[in-house]
């Protein structure tokens, strides 16, 4: 199996470690060249979404990830993901690729003195170490959108048809489950 | 994992999505929005910038507390302040303006020439600077969650910034290529703690995220630093000291995640107006790397 990881900026490091563990292949997408056929899938990485938003722009890698992801590509993102990949930002005029139906609340949880961990119940996954570094979480998700996991009644993961994505960071503990979840989905939809 | 160690752990996550990165300098609410506009992934405010505190001498602190909180008014990214080596007062202050990573900065006056401040006992994280491995590992071990080069600050001249990163670099991998058992010779040589050599042998890098900083100012040196294993640029007077402060912060922002690639960096050099003028090193009187070890 091969995943694109956008290495635009942030913590895609992190996630191909994930990845090769569960034996994916990983490909460092950074401008347009790298993002080929014959992907299965897509992570958003964790970062600033406003830098990985604008080098979307600039690489031209835009419109051709957000119409992969329309087209039915798999798609896990994280944090600065979940953001890109949100219709509707409470707190922010922008919008980026715009395609999950959920309204996102940036930098929720405040400055850096307001990230936490929390162990959480993520779909089927019990007790799930889940990072939030000056996190978003989700106002308020769609009817279409189905919910995977909350933090104090805050909704922080979501799944969209072949969309998933979190308010936390699954990439930076050793806990590969949701990776390996993300991986199972697309070995099904095959 | 005690509430200490998991804010620890908290707080080199951040340096970690910082990663591939610039980090600017910026002086008021306006510079901060050119910064954030350009992609900044985080600002550093201060009063002056390290080529205007060079320039002024005398001695140099902490910035306005309400100087700072107007740059947080006005951004969404991490906002970072520098407070002086050892200045464990100026660091409270700024943990209670909630800044989201302190520098404890041999750019500005240092307030202890013996001690640093006990990073361990702060909430809020700390990036410090660091010329090679002893170094940047005593600054861990105090509680540092990201190091950087030390460069020259406020020079423009990136001469210093490429030798502590390459000192650095082949120090870690000296330290890989180690017998376990002379792992104990090399931390009493390097007068740090045991187990961050251990680390360093066996992970092949720092504990923590490690950026350059000091005299990057232009897309090209920003590429340099990252070909030399830096994991992001801080970049202090080289963008607002410029012609075009807009047009170059974007140019370095693109060139740092595409370092690699030489006929990108051709295009994103070229027309940026005037660079900053720039000191050499040998030019100056004062070495503010020298300062803190």
């Amino acid at each position: 199996m091969k995943i694109g990881v956008l290495a635009l900026q942030g913590a895609f490091v992190e996630h191909e470690a994930a990845l090769a563990a569960l034996g994916a292949e990983t490909v460092e997408i950074r401008r347009l060249s790298h993002f080929t056929d014959g992907l299965d899938g897509l992570v958003l990485p964790g970062g600033e979404s406003t830098v990985q938003g604008k080098l979307l722009r600039e690489s031209g890698l835009f419109q051709p990830v957000k119409e992969a992801i329309s087209g039915g590509m798999p798609v896990f993102a994280t944090c600065a993901g979940l953001i890109l990949l949100a219709e509707r930002l409470s707190n922010d005029d922008a919008v980026w690729l715009g395609l999950l139906d959920v309204t996102v609340r940036r930098n929720a949880y405040g400055r850096q003195l307001g990230s936490f961990r929390a162990e959480l119940k993520v779909g089927g996954i019990e007790k799930f170490p889940a990072v939030f570094i000056r996190a978003p979480y989700v106002e308020q998700a769609g009817r279409e959108t189905e919910i995977l996991a909350r933090a104090e009644e805050k909704i922080v993961a979501v799944r969209q048809k072949n969309m998933l994505a979190t308010a936390f960071h699954p990439e930076l503990t050793d806990d590969l489950r949701l990776h390996r979840f993300f991986l199972e989905q697309i070995g099904g939809a095959k | 994992m005690n509430e200490k160690n998991k804010r620890f752990e908290l707080n080199k996550n951040l340096a970690q999505m910082l990663k591939g990165g610039v980090i600017m300098d910026v002086t008021t609410p306006e510079q901060a929005k050119i910064a954030e506009e350009a992609g900044a992934c985080a600002v550093m405010a201060l009063e002056r910038i390290p080529a205007d505190i060079r320039a002024a001498g005398g001695v140099s602190r902490m910035s306005d507390p309400k100087m700072i909180k107007g740059i947080q008014q006005a951004v969404s990214i991490p906002v970072m302040a520098k407070c002086r080596i050892g200045h464990i007062a100026e660091a409270q202050i700024l943990q209670a303006i909630e800044i989201d990573y302190i520098d404890e900065s041999e750019v500005l006056s240092p307030a202890d020439d013996k001690y640093h401040i006990d990073k361990t006992a702060f909430d809020v994280p700390f990036v410090c600077g660091a010329r090679d491995l002893g170094e940047a590992l005593r600054r861990i071990a105090e509680g540092a969650s990201m190091i950087r080069t030390k460069g020259e600050p406020g020079t423009g001249d990136v001469v210093q910034a490429v030798r502590h990163m390459r000192l650095m670099m082949s120090e870690i991998r000296k330290v890989v290529s180690m017998r376990e058992d002379e792992l104990y010779e090399e931390a009493k040589l390097l007068q740090v703690p045991y187990d961050l050599v251990v680390y360093v042998h066996e992970n092949g890098r720092l504990p923590v995220v490690n950026f350059a900083a000091g005299g990057v100012a232009t897309p090209a040196d920003a590429a340099l630093m990252m070909q030399l294993g830096a994991e992001g640029v801080f970049v202090g007077s080289g963008i607002f000291k410029s012609g075009n402060p807009a047009k170059r912060a974007r140019a370095i922002v693109q060139a740092v995640t595409n370092y690699d690639n030489p006929k990108i960096l051709a295009e994103l050099s070229e027309d940026l107006g005037e660079a900053m003028v720039g000191i050499n090193e040998q030019e100056i009187a004062l070495l503010m790397a020298e300062r803190g070890k």
